[in-house]
C-alpha cells in the first residue's frame, strides 16, 4: 500500500542524505499540523465566535503550561502509545488493522483473569503473569486478523473491526456473568486484584509505569523494523508481496507474527489500564483508546519513534479539553473536530513528500 | 432546553430559603457568603433528556446564586480522564466542592482524588460513602427514586387495557432492578393481574436497540412503556409513535409525548445541589450523606399526562400524599421473585435506607424476563 | 409469553427489524457499492451517515420540512464525498487513511454543529402502512415502512442494471478495474472517482437522514454505533452487487433485531452474544467466502482492499 513508506536510509547514503531525510520528515508535518492549526482557528472563530488565540492559549495551559498539565498530558498519552503501535506495526506490510480496542480489551480482561488466579503469589509475578497474559491475548487477537487476510483472503481493516466489536461483547457478557464481583453492584467488574499488585507511579511523578511501557515497545519496534533481518524482511512483503515470496520469505508467519507484535501492544495497554487504574476489568476498557490508536499511527506515519510524540500532542489536545468547556463553553466536540483537521491536512500532506525541492537529492 | 426555567428558580429560591434557615438569619448567610467554585463532571451530553441533563439542570440552578461559580465537563469517560478533570478543576480553576455525577468515577477514581486533595469537598450520586472506608472529605448523596417509579407504576396499572407493562433497562444491575421491582409492586397493587415485561438494551445509549426493545413490546400488546436508560427519548418517543402509553424517567419527556405520556419518575438535584452550595458558602461542614426521597424533596414526579384516569390519580396521589408523610415500605414481605422463591419473608419490612436494597439481583413475581 | 403469536413471534419480530433497521445498511452499501466500483475506497461513510442524521434532523427542525432535511443531508455527504475523493485525487495519498480520517473528521463536525438540535423535536419522516390487510397488530406494525426503505429497495435494481448495461456505467467499471486502460480509452479517472465519491457520500447521507428521521428518529450523539462502517463491511461481503447489498442489509437488520426480540419472548441468557450476532455472522460468512488464491468474483480491479 502506497501509504506505508519504507524509511530507512537506503545503504550507502552519506550523512547529507539521511539530514535531507529527516529535514523532510520533520517539515512536512509540521507544515501541515500548522495549516490544520490555521484552519481550526478559522472554524472557531467562524462557528463558534472565540478568539483562536485564546483558544490555543488555554490549550497550551491545559495541556503543558505547568507541570500538572504536563503529567495530564503524559498519563493519557500512555495508552495511546500502545494502541498506535497495534496499527503502526502491521502498516509496515502494508496491512491498515484497526481492531487495536479489541485487542485492548480482551488484553485487560486476560491481565484481570490471570491477577486474580496469582493474587496470592508475590506482586512481582502477579505483574508479570498479567503482562504476559494480556500481551498473549492481544496478540492471539490481531494474529487472527492477519492469519484470516493471509490464508482466507479476509480484509484485515474490516475483520479487525469486527473482532473489536465482537471482543466488547465478551468482555461485557463475562464481566456481568461469572467473571462478575457480586459486591461490583452497580458497575459490574471483576473482583480487585489486590491493592499490592498494582503497578505504580513513576517516581516524583503522576504518572504510572504504563508511559514507560509504551516508550520502550516503540523504541524496541523501531529498533526491531529498521535495523534487524526480520524488519527488513517485514518491509520488503510491505514492498512487494510477490518478490517477497520470490526471495522465499515466509510471507504468512511474517504477517502473523507482526500483526502479533501489534496485538501485544495493545494488550499490554489493556494490562496497564487494569493494573494502573482500574484493578479490576469492567465496561471501561472500552472507551476509545484503540480508536484514537488508529489516528496516532497514520499521524506518526507509522513510525515508531514518531509515535511518542505523537501520542503526547494528542494526550495534551484532550487534556485541554476539559479546560475548554469550562472557561469558554466550547462543547467537548472541539478537539474531534481538530483532531479531524489535523488527520485530513496530514494525510493530504503526503503529496509533498520528494516533491519539494528544497529537500529534493542533489543528484536527482 | 426543556428545562423549565420558572419551576427551577421557585426549586433554587426555595434551597436558598431552606440554607438560609440552616443559618438562622438570612441576612447575615447573605451577607458572609463566600466566592465558590463547584464543578460537575457527567459522563455523557449534558442535554441528553434524561440522567446528565438532571444533574446539569441542578447544577443550572446554582448558576444563578451570587459567588458561586459553576465549573461543567460532559462526556468524561470513567477511568484516568475523570481523575484529570478533577485535578484539573482544582488546580486550573480552583474548585472547592466536585460533584463526579457518574456511579462509575467513584472507585477508584474520586477517592483517589479525595486522598489526595484532603482541603476539597467531594460528592459523589449515589449511596456508596462509608465513612469506616473513605475520606472524611468525601460523600454521597442519592435520591430515593423507586417511590416515584411506584407511583408511575400505579398510574401504569390502572391506565393499562392490556395488563402487560413493559420496561426497557440498559443493565441487570441493582439501581436498574430495584426501578423494574418497584414498577412492577405499584403497577400490580393497581392491578394483581399486570406483568412487566423486560428488555436489556446492555448498554447505557444504545438508541437503535432501544427503539427495536419497543416496538418489539409494541408487538406484542404491551400497552405501558418506561425505561431506565441514559436518554429515555427514543423509547418514549418511538411509543408515542406506536400509540401507545408511557411513563418517564430521570427528567420531565412530556413534550416528547403529549398524547401518551402519563407521568414519570424525575430527579431533583437543584434542591440538593443548592443545599450543599450554600453550607459551603456559609463555611458550615458539609453532610457526607444525604439521601431522600419525594418527602425530602430529592425527586419528585411529572404531572399527570390525560389519559389518567380518576381512579389512578386518586390513588397515586393517596400513596405520594403518604409518601411524603409517613413514607410507605414498597419492599415488604412476604414477597416472592418471579421465579417463585420467597425472597423477603412475611412481616419482614425494608425501609428506604435499608443497604440490602442496594445489592437487589431478583426481579419480582409478575416481572417477565431475568437478571442472569 | 402467552401472546397470540407465541413463538411465531421471533420471526415476525426479526423480519419487522430487518425492515426497520436495514434501511441505513442499505444507502450506505449501496453508495459505497459505487465509488468501490470506481476503484477507491471510502471508510469516511461513518462520519457521513452522522453528518447526515445531523443535518437532516437540524433542517427539518428548522425548516419544518423533513424531506428537505433529507435533501440536505445528502449534500451534505456529497460535500464530504467531494473532500474525499480531492484528497485521494492527490498523489501518494492513501484511500483507506483518507476514508478513517473524514470518519473522524465528520463525527467531530456533526457533534459539534449538532448541540443544539439534540432537544428540540423535529418533524420526521411519515410510514406507509402496508399492513392494512391483516389484523394482527404485530403484522401491521412490521409492515409500517419507510418511503426511503422502498426507494432503497428499488434503487439496488436500478443500480444493478446501470453498473451493467449503461456506458457510464462501463466506464465507471473500467476507472475501477484498471486505471490505465482507462486512460488509454481517453477517460479522465480522477473526475470519474469523484462522481462516484460524492455520489456515494450523497446516498451515505441520505441514510443518516433516515436514522434521525424515522428510525429511531431523534438526533443525539450516541445514534450511529457503527451502521455506516459495518455497511463498508456488507458491500465486500456482497462483491460489489448492489442486489446482493439488499439482501445483505436486510439480513443484517435481522440479525440485529435478534437481540431484543428474543428477550421479549422469555430468551434472556447471553443477550451480549445476540448483539454480537451480527458481527459474527458477517465475519463468518466472510471466511466462508473469501479465498487467499483468487481475487474475488466482481471486485473491481484498482481496489486497494482486495489488492
Amino acid at each position: 500500500m502506497a501509504s506505508v513508506e519504507t524509511a530507512a536510509v537506503p545503504a550507502g547514503a552519506g550523512l547529507g542524505e539521511s539530514l535531507r531525510r529527516a529535514a523532510e520528515a520533520a517539515s512536512v508535518p509540521l507544515g501541515s499540523l500548522v495549516v490544520a492549526g490555521l484552519v481550526f482557528a478559522l472554524f472557531i472563530w467562524a462557528v463558534a465566535g472565540a478568539n483562536p488565540l485564546e483558544v490555543y492559549e488555554l490549550m497550551y495551559t491545559g495541556g503543558f503550561g505547568s507541570w500538572f498539565s504536563l503529567q495530564n498530558t503524559l498519563q493519557r498519552a500512555a495508552p495511546l502509545i500502545l494502541t498506535a503501535l497495534c496499527t503502526a506495526l502491521p502498516a509496515r506490510l502494508g496491512l491498515v488493522i484497526i481492531g487495536g480496542e479489541g485487542a485492548l480489551v480482551l488484553g485487560g480482561l486476560a491481565a484481570a483473569a490471570m491477577g486474580l488466579a496469582l493474587h496470592a503469589a508475590s506482586p512481582l509475578i502477579v505483574q508479570l503473569g498479567m503482562a504476559l497474559a494480556g500481551m498473549a491475548v492481544g496478540a492471539i487477537w490481531i494474529a487472527l486478523a492477519g492469519w484470516l487476510r493471509q490464508y482466507r483472503g479476509v480484509n484485515e481493516t474490516i475483520s479487525s473491526l469486527l473482532l473489536t466489536y465482537i471482543a466488547i461483547a465478551i468482555l461485557n457478557q463475562l464481566v456481568e456473568g461469572v467473571m462478575r464481583d457480586p459486591a461490583s453492584l452497580n458497575k459490574p467488574s471483576t473482583s480487585h486484584i489486590g491493592d499490592a499488585n498494582m503497578i505504580g507511579l513513576i517516581p516524583g511523578t503522576d504518572v504510572h509505569w504504563g508511559l514507560v511501557f509504551g516508550v520502550v515497545a516503540c523504541v524496541a519496534s523501531y529498533v526491531l523494523m529498521s535495523h534487524t533481518t526480520f524488519g527488513f524482511a517485514a518491509r520488503m512483503v510491505g514492498g512487494n508481496v510477490r518478490a517477497a515470496r520470490m526471495s522465499g520469505l515466509n510471507v504468512g508467519l511474517l504477517t502473523i507474527v507482526v500483526c502479533a507484535l501489534g496485538g501485544a501492544a495493545a494488550g499490554l495497554a489493556g494490562m496497564v489500564e487494569v493494573g494502573a487504574v482500574h484493578g479490576r476489568a469492567n465496561g471501561s476498557l472500552a472507551i476509545g483508546y484503540g480508536y484514537t490508536g488508529i489516528l496516532v499511527a497514520f499521524l506518526a506515519r507509522q513510525n515508531p519513534l514518531a509515535i511518542i510524540p505523537v501520542a503526547i500532542l494528542l494526550g495534551g489536545i484532550n487534556a485541554s479539553s476539559g479546560l475548554l468547556q469550562r472557561r469558554l463553553d466550547l462543547p467537548n466536540a472541539s478537539v474531534l473536530v481538530l483532531q479531524g483537521i489535523i488527520f485530513v491536512l496530514i494525510l493530504a500532506g503526503e503529496t509533498f513528500y520528494g516533491r519539494i525541492r528544497l529537500f529534493r537529492r542533489k543528484e536527482a | 432546553m426543556t428545562f423549565d426555567k420558572k419551576i427551577s428558580r421557585r426549586l433554587a429560591l426555595g434551597g436558598i430559603a431552606a440554607g438560609a434557615l440552616t443559618t438562622a438569619l438570612p441576612m447575615r448567610s447573605a451577607f458572609a457568603a463566600k466566592k465558590v467554585t463547584i464543578g460537575f463532571i457527567y459522563v455523557g451530553p449534558r442535554d441528553d433528556y434524561g440522567y446528565n441533563q438532571a444533574h446539569a439542570e441542578g447544577a443550572a440552578a446554582l448558576k444563578k446564586m451570587a459567588d458561586v461559580k459553576i465549573i461543567e465537563e460532559e462526556k468524561v469517560p470513567e477511568t484516568l480522564a475523570v481523575e484529570k478533570s478533577m485535578e484539573s478543576m482544582i488546580n486550573l480553576d480552583g474548585a472547592s466542592l466536585i460533584f463526579p455525577t457518574s456511579f462509575g468515577y467513584f472507585d477508584p477514581h474520586m477517592l483517589k482524588m479525595a486522598q489526595k486533595y484532603p482541603k476539597v469537598q467531594f460528592r459523589h450520586a449515589a449511596g456508596m460513602w462509608d465513612k469506616a472506608k473513605h475520606p472524611a472529605n468525601a460523600g454521597s448523596y442519592f435520591g430515593y427514586i423507586d417511590e416515584c417509579q411506584y407511583l408511575s407504576g400505579i398510574v401504569a396499572g390502572h391506565t393499562s387495557k392490556s395488563g402487560k407493562l413493559g420496561f426497557v433497562a440498559a443493565k441487570p444491575i441493582p439501581q436498574v432492578v430495584r426501578n423494574i421491582n418497584a414498577f412492577a409492586l405499584g403497577a400490580r397493587s393497581a392491578n394483581p393481574n399486570a406483568t412487566v415485561q423486560v428488555v436489556f438494551t446492555g448498554d447505557w445509549s444504545m438508541p437503535v436497540k432501544e427503539a427495536e426493545a419497543t416496538n418489539n413490546m409494541i408487538a406484542q400488546g404491551i400497552d405501558v412503556i418506561t425505561c431506565h436508560v441514559d436518554s429515555p427519548k427514543v423509547v418514549i418517543e418511538t411509543a408515542e409513535r406506536g400509540g401507545i402509553m408511557t411513563c418517564g424517567y430521570h427528567a420531565n419527556q412530556s413534550k416528547l409525548a403529549p398524547k401518551g405520556y402519563l407521568t414519570g419518575a424525575e430527579w431533583n438535584w437543584s434542591k440538593v445541589y443548592t443545599d450543599f452550595a450554600n453550607q459551603l458558602q456559609a463555611d458550615k461542614p458539609l453532610p457526607n450523606f444525604v439521601r431522600g426521597g419525594l418527602k425530602d424533596g430529592f425527586v419528585k414526579t411529572s404531572p399527570y399526562g390525560a389519559l389518567v384516569g380518576a381512579e389512578a390519580r386518586k390513588h397515586a396521589d393517596e400513596v405520594k400524599a403518604k409518601m411524603a408523610s409517613t413514607g410507605v415500605v414498597i419492599f415488604k414481605g412476604p414477597l416472592k421473585d418471579n421465579k417463585g422463591n420467597e425472597v423477603i419473608a412475611p412481616g419482614k419490612d425494608y425501609d428506604q435506607f435499608d443497604l440490602w436494597l442496594e445489592g437487589m439481583n431478583w426481579l419480582t413475581q409478575g416481572v417477565i424476563g431475568s437478571i442472569s | 409469553m402467552e401472546g397470540e403469536l407465541g413463538l411465531w413471534g421471533i420471526p415476525l419480530a426479526i423480519f419487522a427489524g430487518a425492515i426497520r433497521v436495514s434501511t441505513p445498511f442499505l444507502f450506505v452499501s449501496l453508495g459505497e457499492c459505487l465509488t468501490e466500483k470506481s476503484g477507491r475506497i471510502n471508510l469516511g461513510l461513518e462520519g457521513t451517515l452522522i453528518m447526515g442524521a445531523m443535518s437532516g434532523y437540524a433542517i427539518s427542525y428548522l425548516s419544518g420540512s423533513p424531506w428537505l432535511g433529507v435533501l440536505v443531508a445528502g449534500m451534505a455527504g456529497m460535500l464530504l464525498g467531494a473532500l474525499h475523493a480531492c484528497i485521494c485525487s492527490l498523489p501518494r495519498v492513501n484511500d483507506i487513511a483518507v476514508g478513517i480520517a473524514l470518519m473522524l473528521f465528520g463525527t467531530g463536525l456533526a457533534f459539534y454543529l449538532g448541540k443544539p438540535f439534540v432537544q428540540p423535536k423535529a418533524d420526521i419522516l411519515p410510514a406507509v402502512e402496508f399492513g392494512w390487510w391483516s389484523d394482527i397488530p404485530q403484522v401491521r406494525a412490521a409492515l409500517q415502512v419507510n418511503v426511503l426503505f422502498i426507494i432503497g429497495v428499488i434503487l439496488a435494481p436500478v443500480i444493478l442494471w446501470f453498473l451493467r448495461s449503461t456506458r457510464w456505467g462501463l466506464i465507471l467499471r473500467t476507472v475501477g478495474d484498471s486505471a490505465d486502460a482507462a486512460r488509454a480509452m481517453g477517460y479522465d479517472v480522477l473526475w470519474v472517482r469523484l462522481v462516484a465519491t460524492v455520489a456515494g457520500g450523497f446516498l451515505a447521507g441520505i441514510g443518516g437522514a433516515f436514522l434521525s428521521l424515522f428510525y429511531p428518529g431523534s438526533w443525539n450523539e450516541s445514534l450511529s454505533s457503527g451502521q455506516g462502517l459495518m455497511a463498508i463491511a456488507l458491500v465486500i461481503f456482497a462483491r460489489w452487487n448492489p442486489m446482493r447489498c439488499l439482501w445483505a442489509s436486510l439480513l443484517f437488520g435481522g440479525t440485529a433485531a435478534l437481540g431484543p426480540a428474543l428477550q421479549s419472548v422469555g430468551v434472556t441468557q447471553g443477550y451480549y452474544i445476540f448483539n454480537a450476532a451480527p458481527y459474527v455472522l458477517t465475519l463468518a460468512i466472510m471466511i466462508a467466502t473469501c479465498s487467499p488464491r483468487r481475487n474475488l468474483a466482481g471486485a473491481p480491479g484498482e481496489l486497494s482492499v482486495t489488492k
